[in-house]
């Protein structure tokens, strides 16, 4: 089995971690405007 | 299942693009549409917040049955041209990694829709990816030529989801959103599965073309566009939309089946020469765009 090389290996990783990042971060800010919008709904 | 043999894809983390990949965005954009505009014709708007993220939890639960999909038809992916360069018959994922995403987005999808909107509605959704999954791609696409008759409920659950979002309830015009899109399956993937039918003998997938001959997928074309025309036009007649609906829906409709009555005179087997299948094909994805277009046009303008 052929090994792939390092740097490819830890691009990868670097690529998938800023995306979980900023869908993590995304994921917050929707959780803070579902929080409002569900509070304002239920005065 | 025979297991796809070891590549680089077990050391080498895949590209997040090829998650991307795993969720067929194209197909996601129909599901997202019709999920919208089911949505937006219903007499209640929830706060923008709550109605956009049904419409994500609508999009991530079609990318989860994407996933699910991809991760156990890759053997059958890898002998069709079609799908041959998808993730895992390709070897850039393995095919656990596929489970994990399927399975995680599916069940966030739902959790996230009963938080922010109602747990009608995120049973709705629910059963919809567990319906495809499971009722669709595990049973009967590989057993029966009816696959899609039967597997295109699935598909027809994102205006009900998204109506059901908005208002909590049930009602009879996003039922018969349902029934539209339903009957809309069979004569759309029977086009398709025309004039790509040897991809599909290859597969070993029993698509009616395969199974039963050109003609009788012809004729069943035409037979399913009939009722499906008088599914689309009927929530005119019965009082449910205006006449910027209804109008646009007749139109639509009678075109539609014309395109069908020429795909039933078409009598080629060669499949470069289907011109009729692929005009249906291409007509159909545009008939349901617009169709549903009128329908939110008709609640917002009239």
């Amino acid at each position: 089995m052929p090994q792939p090389d390092d740097e490819l290996i830890r691009g990868r990783q670097r690529g998938r971690a800023r995306v979980t990042a900023l869908l993590l971060g995304a994921f917050v800010v929707l959780l803070f405007f579902i929080t409002i919008a569900q509070a304002s709904r239920n005065w | 299942m025979p297991a796809i043999e070891m590549t680089e894809a077990a050391v080498l983390p895949a590209d997040w693009r090829d998650f991307l990949a795993l969720t067929k965005p194209r197909v996601m954009s129909l599901v997202v549409f019709t999920g919208l505009c089911g949505l937006l014709a219903a007499p209640a708007m929830p706060p923008f917040a709550l109605g956009f993220t049904a419409i994500l939890c609508i999009a991530l639960g079609a990318g989860a049955c994407g996933a699910l999909n991809q991760w156990y038809e890759a053997d059958i992916d890898a002998k069709m041209r079609r799908t041959a360069k998808r993730p895992l018959p390709d070897g850039r994922m393995d095919r656990q990694s596929a489970l994990h995403f399927g399975v995680g987005l599916g069940a966030f999808s739902v959790i996230l829709m009963g938080l922010a909107t109602n747990w009608l509605a995120a049973g709705l959704l629910a059963v919809s990816i567990l319906f495809y999954v499971l009722v669709y791609t595990v049973w009967l696409k590989p057993r029966t030529a009816q696959n899609i008759v039967i597997g295109g409920a699935a598909g027809a659950f994102p205006p009900l989801i998204g109506w059901v979002a908005a208002t909590g309830r049930v009602e009879a015009l996003p039922l018969l959103l349902f029934a539209i899109i339903f009957l809309w399956t069979p004569p759309h993937f029977w086009a398709l599965s025309l004039f790509v039918r040897s991809d599909y003998a290859a597969a070993g997938i029993p698509m009616l073309p395969v199974v039963a001959g050109l003609d009788n997928t012809r004729r069943q074309v035409f037979l399913y566009s009939l009722p499906m025309a008088g599914a689309a036009v009927a929530p005119w007649p019965l009082g449910l939309t205006g006449p910027i609906y209804g109008v646009s829906a007749a139109i639509l409709s009678f075109v539609f089946v014309v395109l069908a009555g020429r795909v039933l005179a078409n009598r080629t087997t060669e499949p470069s020469a289907m011109a009729a299948e692929k005009h249906l094909f291409a007509y159909s994805v545009f008939y349901l765009f617009a169709l549903f277009t009128a329908l939110v046009a008709d609640r917002w303008i009239a």
